[in-house]
């Protein structure tokens, strides 16, 4: 992709240019998926069918201009990205040009052919070695540590799928991503390691051993941990119409999840969605370390109005930056926004390489396609012996808002947690508009002993109360809108009631409040004893006669309602202060009532 | 901007004879060199001239569109001249007060424009990094939308109508009443002015709603910094492809290269759309939904995102598209794909223009994402995020204590549901409604947000905080 490392040479010449799409005729030595050359700019290009001495090719960038007779020129590689330091921080398009650097050669305007290598070359890092000559090595061994950021220690490893013996080790000091620092001796003969390595990017990095996943990955998004949990390599999919909290719910995760490194890849959204993480991570700290969250993340752009074969590859670029991070033994989150601006470049292409559609328009291999990308996830026992993992959480953005369509359909085969948005929620201003009878995990038998482990061993059981009480309301609602709720004994009311406190107090969370956008493990259990804490007293009250208008109109409800807001992390006793009003006020409504 | 012509094609190149005409279409052989997406001119065998685009090369072959289609043009007599270098105009700031055709052509008589600048009507797409974030709040002085859906500088809010709702007459006051936040009254440079520069692109509309725009501009003044391109029902649908392209250009150039804070709008969106399908259709192309083409989104997008505010340019483009909803379906590809491009939009409702409001604005469809960030202590009032929310929670509520009473009947409701039903029909009328010419501030807006939420029993009020109750629930402003 930049033209410093090899030396690109002719290989054919342009027959056909349609978009994105162009066909050339030449060599019949170039390999499927190796990187082209088109043109007098140098325009990047992939190779994507061969037929005898005819090459098909998506281009990465705009091909206005272009003309048949223009060469083509090869580059002997696949698609592939530079791991090392450097990463984190940084902002790319679909195929890892680093955006400020094209801002720079080309201003506010990207601008067509620009070269230039992903990682900044000059840059000189504090290298640690951790391996001495002798060591026998694999791929994936740690050679030594670089702390990339105050938050992340880069752990430098050896390229995949080598082994050897170190027949020297650079001392600690400060080297250059393309300064020798190992050399290692193989079978094939010696070669020398630097701190950076290429690998394609619709390969799968290799790991030891594929492990369940067991932890929670926290997000702070109590309808999702509570609820519908997301598991340490695991992988989520948010479907929803336009304006419905894909976007806010993903940038929710990036900011405050424990994951260890964030990578967010804008595929086929808003300019000013990155603009917004651009201009907004550097001043959030995160909640755990203090630090701002810029220093673990990465973000790819590839926004609607660039080209979208780089869209197509912006989704594998962000999960092999994930495993690379993953390879170091690191927790990674992948967003990917939105993975149907992906399938529909998919089918841009298809099209224009007349391929028999399938449903909706669709290549055929879209099923699979969206399984390849997902599989990607997992956690894993590395090759250095941790444990490290990807998380993928994947919006959908099905037209119409309707989930029968295919995308949201092949999806939901290849997670395992659905975060199904409602469009009637959104308009209502219930956020996330995450609707709890349509959405499920299928982590929650997985991540019972995180919670358990956390100290919360109640959490199964708070959970499946809450959800039945919220199914039971929905089931009451139905008769209540044709009856009207009076209707209703008292008893199926409170059930009314306490679903309202559940959805107002405890499902909505206001990603712009500065005490509710985030909400830790310990206050979100608070939070839902304190709510089905109130419920069990009333139904004892209701349930000796007591009126439950005489229930809505406690001072503690208020309360209940607004402790999201008012009640901050690591205040705990705040809500158990709500409680005992609760048994408070509920002791005064026996000894007035019954 | 940089010029973007980039011609390795050799250019200049004629050949006489098509191989094949069929709708718009011109298939060309017997060419060689010719580049993707390079201007063609037409030219009929009496000596008439139309433009057009090459929209596929091969071999010796070129697939030409011609913007004004190809009637009377024969298998023979066309010539073809391939110019080398895409599609522009030239652009420059004496293109206020002006008025071209869809391509860009002046037709009031005046001289062609002289040339500060030959852009692109491709444009480039803004660099992320380059991008400013917008979070200036404008008044516009319509409740529905100054309350709840803010609009912002450098924002794209397309409106979603429907056939006879008067989308027109809310836009035009939009842009008599659209105030520069306080903060950029005095831009510097070459716009000198207070005030908004507009572009206006009329896609295959009717000549009175052009009409309409043009005497909307004239009596409030502001003709002489509007530029209108004007592709209208009677003109060649095929021009509309590049219509907004054209406009959107200028804008680009006003705002980024002179300062200006450009207001551009573009109606009807969905005519464009219908252009791009006709291409799309003749082309054999495999459709998407509905017989769009699969790439909808990204050009969609591609004109969207022409939008915002960048580092080095104290000019903005903000985007008020119009589009109408065929058969009032949100769901239908144009709007929804619009809808997930765009920073939200204005959903216009047919029930409430038949129970006269105006504007009839359906705010629980509606949306403005940027304005979490844009309004607030500092920028409109402390107050604004939250009364917003609950207006929306209420109103949502009404609807369905509305389907309930037409059920067990008004009678029937509980006290608090009665409030409720009280509540919509003073959101509805009071704060929604409002006059044509009435040009709200926004403080004028929150109070009267304020005033019909005071129906409503107070510990109803979640979504507000207390202190926010304390200060404005009940209180006579
Ligand atoms: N958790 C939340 N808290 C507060 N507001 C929210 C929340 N989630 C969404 N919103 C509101 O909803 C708006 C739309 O959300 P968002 O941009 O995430 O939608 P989306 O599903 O990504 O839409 P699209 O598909 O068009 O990109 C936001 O601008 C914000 O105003
Ligand atoms: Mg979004």
């Amino acid at each position: 992709m930049n033209d410093t490392d090899y030396n690109a040479k002719r290989i054919g010449e342009v027959i056909w240019v349609n978009g994105p799409v162009v066909r050339a005729r030449g060599s019949q030595k170039v390999g499927m998926l190796e990187v082209v050359e088109v043109g007098p700019e140098h325009l990047v290009g992939e190779i994507i069918g061969l037929e005898q001495d005819i090459m098909t090719i998506q281009v990465y960038e705009e091909t206005t201009g272009l003309h048949p007779g223009t060469a083509v020129y090869g580059t002997g590689m696949p698609l592939s990205l530079e791991l090392g330091p450097g990463l984190l921080r940084s902002i790319f398009d679909g195929i890892q040009r680093p955006l400020p650097v094209l801002e720079m050669r080309s201003g506010v305007f990207i601008g067509r052919g620009v070269k230039t290598t992903p990682l900044y070359r000059k840059q000189k890092w504090q290298f640690t070695p951790r391996v001495a000559v002798g060591d026998k090595v694999r791929g994936g061994s740690i050679l030594g540590t670089v702390p990339e950021t105050p938050l992340i220690e880069h752990r430098v490893m050896v390229p995949p799928r080598l082994t050897g013996t170190l027949t020297w080790v650079a001392p600690e000091g400060e080297y250059t991503i393309v300064d020798p620092i190992a050399r290692l001796q193989m079978a094939q003969g010696e070669r020398e390691l630097t701190m950076m390595h290429r690998w394609p990017v619709r390969r799968p990095r290799p790991y030891q051993l594929r492990l369940p996943p067991s932890e929670l990955l926290l997000t702070g998004q109590r309808v999702l941990d509570t609820f519908f949990p997301l598991a340490k390599g695991g992988a989520a999919a948010i479907p929803g119409g336009f304006g419905a909290g894909k976007t806010v719910t993903q940038h929710q995760i990036a900011k405050w999840s424990d994951a260890d490194v964030v990578i967010y890849v804008g595929c086929g959204e808003r300019g000013n969605e990155m603009t917004e993480v651009l201009q907004e991570f550097p001043e959030l700290t995160d909640p755990r370390s203090g630090h701002p969250l810029m220093e673990r993340t990465i973000l790819i752009a590839n926004t609607s109005n660039m080209p979208v074969a780089a869209r197509e590859a912006s989704i594998y670029t962000g999960v092999t930056l994930a495993e690379y991070y993953r390879d170091m033994g690191y927790d990674v989150a992948m967003m990917a926004d939105s993975t149907s601006r992906w399938a529909e470049a998919l089918r841009e292409i298809s099209g224009r390489l007349e391929e028999m559609p399938a449903e909706e328009g669709y290549p055929a291999y879209l099923a699979a396609r969206l399984a390849g990308f997902y599989e990607r996830a997992g956690r894993v026992e590395t090759f250095n012996d941790a444990t490290g993992s990807v998380s993928i959480i994947g919006a959908v953005s099905p037209p119409g808002g309707d989930f029968s369509e295919p995308v949201t359909q092949h999806t939901r085969r290849f997670t395992r947690c659905f975060w199904a948005l409602d469009k009637t929620l959104a308009s209502a201003r219930h956020f996330p508009s995450i609707n709890w009878l349509e959405s499920y995990s299928e982590y929650v038998d997985e991540v019972v002993d995180w919670w358990k482990a956390q100290g919360y061993g109640d959490w199964y059981n708070l959970r499946a109360k809450a959800l039945e009480l919220l199914q039971h309301e929905s089931h009451l609602q139905q008769i209540v809108q044709l009856v009207g709720p009076d209707a209703l004994p008292d008893d199926q009311r409170l059930i009314l009631m306490t679903a309202w406190l559940l959805r107002e107090g405890f499902l909505q969370q206001n990603a712009m409040d500065e005490i509710d956008s985030y909400a830790d493990v310990e206050k979100q259990i608070a939070m839902l004893r304190a709510i089905l804490h109130f419920h069990d007293r009333a139904l004892k009250v209701v349930g000796k006669g007591c009126p439950i208008v005489v229930l809505h109109d406690l001072p503690v409800v208020n309360r209940l309602v607004r402790m999201k807001a008012t009640v901050a992390n690591g205040e705990v006793e705040k809500i158990l202060a709500i409680s005992q009003a609760v048994d408070e006020q509920m002791d005064k409504v026996e000894t007035d009532y019954l | 901007m940089t010029e973007k012509m980039n011609a390795h094609s050799i250019g200049g190149q004629e050949v006489t004879g098509a191989t094949r005409i069929e709708g718009p279409l011109l298939v060309i052989e017997n060419v060689s060199g010719v580049g993707y997406d390079e201007v063609v001119e037409v030219i009929d065998q009496r000596g008439r001239v139309r433009r057009g685009r090459v929209l596929e090369v091969g071999e010796g072959m070129a697939v030409v569109e011609v913007f004004a289609g190809t009637t009377g043009l024969t298998i023979e007599d066309t010539t073809v001249r391939f110019l080398g270098h895409s599609m522009g105009i030239p652009v420059s700031v004496e293109m206020l007060g002006r008025v071209f055709d869809g391509l860009g052509t002046p037709i009031d008589g005046g001289p062609e424009p002289l040339a500060e600048h030959w852009a692109d009507v491709n444009g480039q797409p803004i660099n992320p990094t380059a991008r400013v974030y917008p979070r200036d709040p404008i008044q516009t002085g319509v409740s529905a939308i100054d309350g709840m859906n803010t609009l912002v500088l450098g924002q794209k809010l397309p409106i979603f109508s429907g056939s006879g709702l008067p989308h027109d007459q809310l836009a035009a006051q939009i842009v008599r009443q659209a105030a520069l936040p306080e903060t950029h009254r005095r831009a510097e440079g070459g716009a000198d002015s207070n005030e908004f520069a507009i572009v206006f692109a009329a896609l295959g509309v009717k000549h009175d709603v052009a009409e309409f725009f043009r005497n909307s501009f004239a009596d409030s003044g502001a003709l002489a910094r509007v530029a209108m391109f004007l592709n209208l029902a009677d003109d060649p649908p095929i021009e509309q492809l590049i219509t907004p392209r054209a406009a959107l250009a200028l804008a680009e150039y006003l705002a980024f290269e002179k300062d200006y804070h450009v207001l551009v709008v573009l109606t009807d969106m969905t005519n464009y759309c219908e252009a791009l399908r006709q291409i799309s259709n003749i082309r054999g192309e495999v459709p998407s939904r509905k017989g769009y083409p699969g790439y909808l989104y990204s050009d969609l997008a591609g004109l969207y995102e022409r939008t915002g505010r960048v580092k080095g340019s104290k000019g903005s483009i903000t985007q008020l598209p119009i589009l109408t909803m065929p058969n009032d379906d949100i769901t239908h590809p144009v709007p929804d794909l619009t809808g997930y491009i765009t920073e939200g939009q204005i959903v216009l409702s047919r029930t409430l223009f038949q129970q006269g409001i105006y504007p009839p604005i359906s705010v629980l469809p509606s949306l403005s994402r940027l304005m979490k960030d844009s309004i607030g202590a500092g920028q409109t009032r402390e107050d604004h995020a939250h009364l917003s929310a609950q207006l929306y929670a209420a109103y949502a509520h009404v609807q369905e204590v509305r389907s309930l009473a037409s059920v067990i009947g008004e009678e029937e409701l509980t006290t608090v549901d009665r409030a409720y039903l009280t509540y919509g029909r003073a959101f509805e009328r009071e704060f929604v409604g409002q006059a044509k010419d009435e040009n709200r501030t926004i403080e004028e807006t929150l109070n009267i947000g304020w005033r019909v939420l005071s129906i409503l029993p107070r510990n109803e009020l979640t979504r507000v905080r207390e202190d926010e109750i304390e200060k404005y629930y009940g209180k006579k402003n």
